[in-house]
């Protein structure tokens, strides 16, 4: 009877303990702020070609960069459970470039100039994931020996309550200014850079602005396929030239380039990523572009991804770009005197450019070389190649640490 | 070829609508493709210096998730 009574007892304790209360962890969202991942990326570009902007369309456009980019991204959730997360950028490219001795060739002793450029960059982010709603503010700062930039965006995106479609619009203004450094044939007392003048290591300081409206749109179209179109916006105005540019005229003269005040821009783009099969995937990307000042372009992309393991994949990829020369383009001692503008810069020219390449992507569930915090790591080389002589490489390097 | 040109614009946009509009729903444990590494809209963090020496290079940039102009001595 005892024993009758404890088992009872015993099967009425343990029906109790089936309705107790348990911690339920799954919907617990850490306040504390953490590192979400660390990206490093290094790249080494060496270009050149026949038509220096600063020889008036002729000459070396021989150039290195060495780019770098280290990115922290932070993230928590705030009493409200919004997921906020803080993203910090820090950019430096040290490049040199043969064409630029050009623009005084009496002060280089080595073959090539050179600058370093900074440009970091904080972005706050937050998201309402009951709402799938996520407001994002960025700033941005660049400075390089002729240039320095002020930026600041602000974007909101929905998220459909199936999470199928996303909609962005964003809005985004730099504030820049171009230090007018002249090429010593035109240097004055008061255009500053003149030898034994007093003023000659100042040099005036021009305004360039830059205001852009961004919309994306996302779908998710079925289990192997999305899309995404792009459209911008984009309107500048201030100096929008370069003023070591020289212009050669068919008169014999010389001038710096002049360009217009302002310039409308509008790229619209689509992308597509489609999962074929089990290994491979095709990510393509068709952009068309239109500005007021008589440029249209086209560029289409497209690459494919071929997962040789879960964890290892090979991408070759093809880009293929042409545009047509801005109204304000001639070539080398080409421009009348009588044009109101006038550019010799070949960027601004008709041509076309192919651009080919691999890259290399590995994510091991162990971490890179057994090392657990080295997430990912990708290298990828590209070949570029255009029709007015200018050629390039670029092989760049991603680090990612989880 | 003129028709063409001028009906590009309306045949993308009902191109596009009809793809968005016959989208099957994707569940989320239906989404182990759709979430791959390799399929994520956006470009990858290593073509950030390809980007930069585009927008240096070529006249056009914009609506690809980098410069739309600004911030720097390009185009």
């Amino acid at each position: 009877m005892k024993k009758i009574c404890l088992v009872v007892v015993g099967l009425y304790i343990h029906l109790f303990a089936a309705f107790s209360q348990t911690i339920d962890s799954s919907n617990y969202k850490s306040r504390k702020l953490k590192i979400e991942e660390v990206n490093f990326v290094s790249s080494y570009y060496h270009q050149d070609g026949d038509n220096s902007a600063v020889l008036g369309g002729i000459g070396t456009e021989k150039l290195s960069d060495y780019a770098n980019n280290f990115e922290v991204k932070l993230n928590n959730y705030d009493k409200r459970k919004r997921k906020r997360e803080w993203d910090l950028n820090i950019g430096i490219d040290y490049y040199t470039s043969a064409s630029s001795d050009s623009i005084d060739p009496h002060t280089v002793s080595s073959p090539s100039h050179e600058d370093l450029r900074f440009y970091p960059s904080i972005a706050h982010v937050i998201t309402n994931e009951d709402k799938g709603i996520t407001a994002a503010f960025t700033g941005y700062f660049s400075i390089e020996s002729d240039y320095e930039s002020y930026g600041l965006s602000g974007s909101i995106s929905k998220t459909s309550k199936d999470k199928s479609r996303e909609f962005t619009t964003k809005a985004q203004a730099y504030l820049d200014r171009v230090k007018i450094i002249l090429p010593i044939e035109f240097r004055t007392p008061e255009t500053g850079g003149l030898y034994g003048a007093p003023n000659e290591h100042d040099y005036p300081w021009k305004p360039r602005n830059s205001f852009s409206t961004s919309f994306t749109l996302s779908q998710i179209i079925n289990q192997r396929f999305q899309l995404m179109g792009l459209l911008d916006l984009v309107y500048q105005d201030g100096f929008l030239s370069l003023p070591f540019h020289r212009v050669y005229l068919k008169d014999g003269t010389e001038k710096t380039e002049l360009l217009p005040s302002s310039r409308f821009k509008v790229p619209i783009g689509i992308r597509a990523n489609y999962f074929l099969g089990d290994r491979f995937i095709i990510r393509a990307y068709y952009r068309y572009y239109r500005d007021d000042w008589g440029l249209i372009a086209h560029t289409a992309d497209i690459e494919t991804p071929i997962k040789i393991t879960p964890f290892f994949s090979i991408s070759p990829f093809y880009r293929f770009y042409t545009q047509t020369a801005i109204r304000y383009f001639a070539p080398y001692m080409a421009h009348l005197p009588t044009d109101e503008y006038y550019s010799s810069n070949y960027d601004l020219s008709s041509f076309n450019s192919h651009f080919f390449g691999i890259g290399f992507r590995t994510i091991p569930p162990k971490g890179v070389l057994g090392i657990r915090q080295i997430n990912m790591l990708e290298l990828r080389y590209g070949h570029y190649i255009t029709t007015n002589t200018l050629y390039s490489n670029v092989i760049s390097l991603n680090v990612r640490f989880k | 070829m003129i028709l063409l040109k001028i009906m590009r614009i309306p045949i993308t946009v009902i191109i596009t609508t009809l793809a968005i509009y016959s989208c099957t729903p994707v569940k989320e444990y239906q989404k182990s493709r759709l979430n791959d590494g390799e399929m994520e809209l956006s470009s990858r963090q290593v073509q950030k210096t390809e980007q930069n020496f585009q927008s240096y290079r070529e006249g056009a940039s914009g609506a690809n998730g980098g410069k739309t102009g600004g911030g720097c001595g390009c185009n």
